[in-house]
């Protein structure tokens, strides 16, 4: 990459470097693995910058942050073989009518688990929107789905967000 | 429609992303109907609720050092040879994919500006982004309004007008001389968790009100109004709903 080039680079991806590590952060409920997956995503991006048309640096990036961050989450899946496969794939797209009531707890401990909780999909949609308040169509580019899908993941995702902080927690103090 | 069809639309009306006509029906079936707007209250609540309480990771300051000294290796392609791979071309097919069912649901809001309006859109996030780059956020680092608004005295023509907005939740953490076009402007910096805001005024050419527009561009979420003959350009990558919290109470404490 010749200096021009860098600094171009840098221009573009740069300035997003929090969004990156907070997806990744998210996506991947560890600290190092946070850094590793963004680490990673910058020599890729790096890799590809020439495919990059010069607009929306952002979700071109966290494009790039998620695929890693999923690549990563695949092997730690292999790895443990847990039963993470049922809820790791998204079943279907048909729009659900969540119905919402009020939420009781929301200090900061009960939201970081109950978002925790969600699968990777529904997980990433809700942190792409409410922490890095992306439109629908950012969101749609970024994780590279229609529109729609992006509409019912949110959905789904809230849905079970607001169950998860009305009541308490079946087995609370468990794992 | 009914309200089935309308609590259907509730989520895409609270993140903004209904078009004026449907927006409209849906403020006034909200007005008319104890059901839904009771759900479209604890929608909102759940959603102001998760974004103060849901922790925000920032990059740490060893992540962003790695990243800025050790140069990324050099692209194993060189441009003016450079051919998509599958992948790159099922990516492009997707994102055409997106376009068009972006047409087909008809659903999203325009964002983008008139011409004039882009041109500055394209100053303001440049000058937003210089700020973070450069560590030149601030050259009167105060969250003292009483200290920040003097300090203009003397480098501008104008006296902006530094609301103090601690109260809040957007604590002001100073301010700076820019230069957007020709002219120079105050930029104000305020805060939302690690967020910056720039708020950049300068006198506007007449004095017309015009309410906040919204726009986004490279990932950033602009807003631009003028008010008592100023104009103001916002810009963050703080989300929208935030923004606009902010645009708001920044108006109420501005006068003339």
């Amino acid at each position: 990459m010749d200096p021009h080039e860098r600094m171009r680079f840098e221009r573009a991806t740069l300035p997003h470097l929090n969004a990156a590590h907070n997806l990744a952060r998210w996506l991947t409920r560890d600290d190092h693995a946070a850094e590793d997956v963004v680490q990673e995503a910058y020599y890729r991006a790096a890799r590809y910058f020439n495919s990059f048309r010069g607009d929306e640096g952002r979700v071109w990036l966290l494009s790039v942050v998620r695929r890693v961050a999923f690549d990563w989450l695949a092997k730690q899946r292999a790895q443990s073989a847990a039963v993470f496969n049922e809820e790791f794939h998204d079943r279907g797209d048909e729009s659900s009518n969540p119905e919402f009531r009020a939420i009781q707890k929301c200090d900061q401990e009960s939201v970081r688990q109950a978002v925790e909780e969600l699968s990777p999909p529904l997980r990433e949609v809700i942190v792409l929107r409410e922490l890095e308040g992306l439109s629908y169509q950012e969101i749609a580019k970024v994780i590279e789905v229609p529109i729609g899908t992006v509409m019912s993941r949110l959905s789904r995702g809230r849905q079970q967000l607001q169950q998860r902080l009305a009541s308490p927690p079946e087995g609370a103090g468990t794992t | 429609m009914n309200c089935r069809d309308f609590q259907q639309l509730l989520q895409p009306y609270s993140d903004g992303e209904l078009d004026l006509v449907r927006q409209l029906e849906m403020e006034e079936h909200l007005a008319g109907c104890l059901d839904c707007e009771e759900q479209e209250r604890n929608l909102r609540s759940m959603r102001t609720g998760l974004a103060a309480a849901m922790p925000y990771y920032p990059a740490p300051d060893s992540l962003r050092a790695k990243l800025q000294l050790a140069p990324p290796p050099s692209p194993t392609v060189t441009r003016r040879r450079w051919r998509p791979s599958g992948q790159q071309l099922s990516i492009a097919a997707g994102i055409m994919l997106v376009v068009g069912a972006a047409a087909t649901i008809g659903m999203l809001v325009p964002r983008s500006g008139t011409g004039a309006d882009d041109r500055f859109a394209e100053r303001v996030v440049a000058g937003h982004v210089r700020s973070l780059q450069a560590e030149h956020l601030m050259d009167v680092p105060s969250s003292d309004r009483h200290t920040v608004k003097p300090w203009f005295r003397g480098k501008i023509d104008f006296s902006p007008q530094v609301p103090d907005l601690a109260q809040q939740g957007y604590p002001l953490t100073g301010g700076r001389l820019d230069y957007l076009t020709d002219r120079p402007v105050a930029a104000l910096v305020y805060h939302r968790r690690l967020h910056a805001i720039n708020v950049f005024t300068w006198p506007a050419a007449d004095k017309t009100a015009t309410p906040a527009r919204a726009s986004d561009r490279q990932g950033f979420h602009l807003r631009h109004w003028q008010r008592f003959g100023m104009t103001y350009w916002t810009v963050s990558d703080l989300n929208d709903q935030e923004l606009d919290e902010f645009v708001r109470l920044f108006q109420e404490q501005t006068a003339e």
